[in-house]
């Protein structure tokens, strides 16, 4: 199996390098990728047309929005196929809440920590998703950040105290909001007359001109996708760590 | 308002799925009412779509998202795109769906055991994926709508018994190699021509002419290898018997009629829509001929695996393995009725596994046994189901006026046409082999005797179904069957109406 | 020898060594899937070929001389400002015209960002899959679970 396994890595390797004798040299600006018109649009009309410097949120959640909403779908799959596959719900374990008197968490140290810390690291991954038109960041990044913060208080409080906050069904209620907010936003679209995803449709309802429109769209598409990341990366964790049982934590 | 139809068709399911998240585990009956209702219309709306493009001048349907205007020619968001060959695909896709949750609705509860509004949102969000994928017109969207099928067909899997977790297991590495494969010869044509979206990138490989680069032939190699696994290709077909045969019924019902057959779709959609014709056919490849062969061997390997074996559903999943077989032989033989002929295999072969799984998987369920020996009596005792999988596997021999004649009628003749005796000969060996196995089961259910006690050799069904007594499955599950079998008779009877439907897109398609 | 050995390097390895690093990053990691036992080792490996493709199409968006794909709005674009009150109120807010090399390509970004969520999900749904298989076997070996499943005999 070993040397099945060598020779047929070293044919594909050698067919995936062969194939660089007629690539363009690294960093080279004027290869096809670079110079092409797809990119030249995207580096200059990006700012003018949507208003938003940041071209990589831009060319996400406006030009190639489409394929973030089935991005944000792929997450969503992730978190309810982990509970899918994991969850017992009519065994002896099923109640989703098992309140163990001694899950004390990480200790005081961390929890005196966690509780300083916990408030600076939310509201940052707020900043980065509402920033992410003018630095890194969006949706996705502050949604795990989100994510991580109630992960840490898991850790920290235990798993019990965190369901208390973040119970299943309210994860997944958070979860199809998200994808709610950014389909539904799309279906507005639909409805204002343009095409599924065309934010110059919604103009009369939002402030500024078309081009602030499309700003503005995208922040909210933006937030759509935090909800649901927020709520699968919790969601994982708690299904993960207590192998579908939701008891004890780690 | 017709042509918002193609995002319209996405758009059902996907709501459908999240409200039935949102109902929860308390309502069970109203997640089924809704992924039924959804479905439906989603089927619906499909079949106006056919009769939209069909009444079109072009007969394509063309939808930007986002309505970003084309910026020096080349397309700077993501578009769809509906000619007839998806708009079939499409409606058999949604169709199969609808039909499917029919069928789901009295082993549901039994079978996932609380997990009921996951698994409808899983079936939703697969039949998004699978319709998405037949519709985009961006070579990247196409990856991340097959890593949604994908993801949803593991979990899917992974919901069944132990054994069904291992398999899916497999299934999750030669899944992600394959779809990894397809992302790096996306990677080499956007190196080289800088765009995504298909249309475009045949225009730049043309405008530049960049046919002969070792870089373009190596994408090719790569995506053609990323599709095949997907499809399970012999011999990368490793993954395909154990998952669908080991997964819980309801969700092999789903899988097997669909999957492979929208890979096979995706296979064909590169080969004469992003290369080309000339590239792909031209005699300095030689790869032409290697791939007719793999696909004889993988049409011989099929079937003789499948008469080993005695477990019925294994029988079905390495009949499909030869099914891959045939499609793929059809689609390399040369242009014309071969691909032709390998595109109408799509749908008559979707049609006749989902008629079979539907049987086998009643069959199964009130027998309690899944090896050929249940089968034993049936006629007597099962009239109705017998008669649908008789249907089935008349269809898979190859009998008129069942769509599986005409299918292999095409491409035996497009076989002698290019002048390959090999493929023909194995199409008529395979379709021997299929008569030996099924006659040998109607022999059984005809003249058995009826085996009235549940073994506890590895059912592929295993959860505990007290109620042996073999009798007929309720009217929920018949009518589902029924539809199957009269729709396997429905495509032989319209073939040539559809074949030449086929043709004419074909010929649009390479222009 | 080394003549011919150095300038093989110099012509076909250094202007291309980014994509020489992602092949054999990609090749380590379809030797861990194909030929591993423990299944988590092939998981791992499943990372690592993933993030190998991801390097690859990130490499391929850089340019000479480029930044980030963000406009800045710092240096000397600013008094540029006032000479242009004097055209069309629309073009008083943004600059004259950007240039495309200071920047580095957007499109293989946002590609990965889609890649690296999906490799993220389908890594997390093995886990949760082979977390099962443990449940079910006890071991995490391959051959040990098929082991366990040949007495029980297959089709």
């Amino acid at each position: 199996m070993k040397i099945f396994g060598l020779i047929a890595v070293l044919v594909v390797g050698a067919l995936l390098l062969s194939a660089t004798s007629d690539f363009p040299d690294w960093r080279d600006k004027d290869s096809p990728a670079n110079k092409s018109p797809v990119s030249s649009f995207y580096i200059e009309k990006t700012e003018k047309l949507t208003k938003v410097p940041n071209m990589v949120t831009a060319v996400l959640a406006d030009y190639r929005g489409y394929d973030t909403m089935f991005e944000t779908v792929v997450i969503f799959i992730a978190g309810i196929g982990i509970i899918a596959v994991l969850r017992n719900f009519d065994g002896p374990n099923s109640s989703s809440i098992k309140r163990e008197n001694n899950d004390e968490g990480g200790g005081l140290l961390a929890r005196f920590t966690c509780s300083l810390i916990l408030p600076f690291i939310q509201i940052f991954a707020l900043y980065v998703v509402a920033h992410g038109h003018h630095s890194p960041g969006g949706g996705f990044q502050g949604g795990v950040m989100l994510g991580a913060s109630y992960i840490l208080a898991a850790l920290a409080f235990g798993l019990s105290k965190a369901k208390d906050i973040f119970s299943e069904r309210r994860t997944m209620i958070f979860a199809a909001v998200g994808i709610f907010i950014y389909v539904g936003w799309g279906v507005l679209c639909l409805l204002f007359g343009k095409e599924f995803l065309n934010y110059e449709a919604l103009d009369s309802i939002l402030p500024g001109d078309a081009k602030m429109a499309r700003s503005h769209s995208m922040l909210i598409v933006e937030i759509g996708v935090a909800f649901t990341v927020t709520a699968i990366m919790f969601s994982m964790y708690s299904n993960l760590s207590t192998r579908g049982r939701l008891s004890k934590g780690l | 308002m017709t042509e918002h139809f193609p995002v319209l068709i996405l758009l059902v399911p996907l709501f459908g799925a999240l409200i039935v998240v949102l109902l929860g585990r308390e309502r069970p009956d109203q997640c089924w009412v809704t992924s039924l209702i959804s479905l439906g219309v989603s089927s619906l709306i499909s079949f106006f779509t056919i009769i939209a493009v069909l009444s079109g001048k072009v007969q394509t349907l063309r939808y930007r998202m986002g309505g970003w205007p084309e910026s020096d020619g080349y397309e700077v968001g993501i578009e769809l795109r509906v000619d007839i060959l998806a708009a079939l695909v499409v409606f058999a896709v949604t169709f199969v769906g609808f039909v499917n949750t029919i069928y789901s609705k009295t082993r549901a509860g039994a079978e996932v055991r609380g997990k009921i509004p996951f698994f409808y949102a899983l079936i939703q969000l697969l039949i998004v994926g699978l319709c998405g994928i037949v519709m985009t017109n961006d070579a990247f969207n196409l990856y991340v709508l097959i890593e949604i099928t994908s993801l949803t067909s593991y979990a899917l899997i992974a919901m069944g018994n132990r054994r069904a977790a291992l398999s899916s297991f497999n299934y999750v590495i030669m899944g992600t190699i394959g779809a990894s494969f397809y992302l790096i010869g996306v990677g080499y044509l956007y190196i080289k021509t800088g765009t995504l979206n298909i249309d475009d990138i045949r225009m730049v490989l043309g405008q530049n002419d960049l046919w002969e680069h070792q870089s373009i032939i190596v994408a090719f190699i790569f995506i053609m290898l990323g599709v095949w696994t997907k499809m399970a290709f012999f011999p990368l077909h490793g993954w395909l018997p154990n998952a669908y045969a080991y997964a819980p019924s309801m969700t092999g019902t789903f899988m097997a009629p669909l999957m492979t057959k929208v890979m096979v779709y995706v296979m064909i959609r590169v080969m004469v829509w992003v290369f080309g014709n000339e590239f792909v056919y031209s005699s300095q490849h030689v790869w032409g001929e290697i791939v007719i062969w793999m696909s004889v061997l993988a049409i011989v390997a099929g079937s003789l695996l499948a008469l080993a074996r005695t477990d019925i559903k294994k029988i079905l999943t390495y009949l499909i393995v030869a099914e891959v077989g045939y499609m793929v032989g059809g689609s390399w033989l040369a242009e014309g009725i071969g691909q032709a002929g390998a595109f109408y295999h799509i749908l008559s072969d979707a049609a006749m596994t989902f008629c079979l799984f539907i049987a086998a998987s009643i069959i199964v369920l009130r027998v309690g046994d899944s090896r050929v020996n249940a089968f034993d009596g049936l006629f007597r005792k099962m009239p109705l189901t017998m008669i649908g999988f008789t249907v089935g596997a008349l269809s898979m021999i190859g009998l008129p006026p069942t769509c599986g004649f005409f299918s292999k009628w095409y491409l035996i003749s497009a076989g002698i046409e290019a002048g390959h005796w090999g493929y023909a000969c194995a199409l008529i060996f395979s379709s021997l082999v299929n008569a030996v196995i099924f006659f040998r089961i109607f022999e059984r259910a005809y003249f058995g005797k009826i085996s009235g006690v549940k073994e506890d050799h590895f059912p592929s069904d295993s959860d505990a179904n007290p109620d042996i007594r073999i009798k007929e499955v309720p009217w929920s599950m018949l009518v589902p069957l029924f539809i199957a079998s009269g729709s396997v008779i429905l495509l032989g009877i319209m073939n040539r109406g559809l074949f030449e439907w086929i043709q004419t897109a074909l010929k649009i398609m390479n222009t | 020898m080394d003549p011919i050995i150095a300038t093989f390097i110099e012509e076909n390895i250094v202007p291309n060594f980014n994509y020489w690093i992602y092949v054999i990053l990609m090749m380590i990691g379809l030797y861990a899937m194909i030929t591993k036992n423990n299944l988590i080792k092939k998981l791992i490996g499943m990372a690592i070929f993933q993030t190998a493709i991801i390097l690859f199409y990130v490499s391929v968006g850089v340019k000479d001389t480029a930044n980030i794909p963000i406009i800045s709005h710092h240096g000397s674009e600013h008094h540029q400002m006032t000479d242009l009150s004097s055209e069309t109120d629309s073009t008083k807010e943004i600059h004259n015209t950007i240039d495309k090399d200071k920047y580095a390509n957007p499109l293989p970004h946002v590609l990965m960002l889609t890649a690296i969520v999906v490799g993220v999900s389908t890594l997390g749904l093995a886990l949760a899959i082979s977390q099962k298989i443990y449940k079910s076997f006890g071991t995490l070996e391959e051959d040990e679970i098929l082991n366990k499943l040949r007495p029980g005999g297959h089709d």
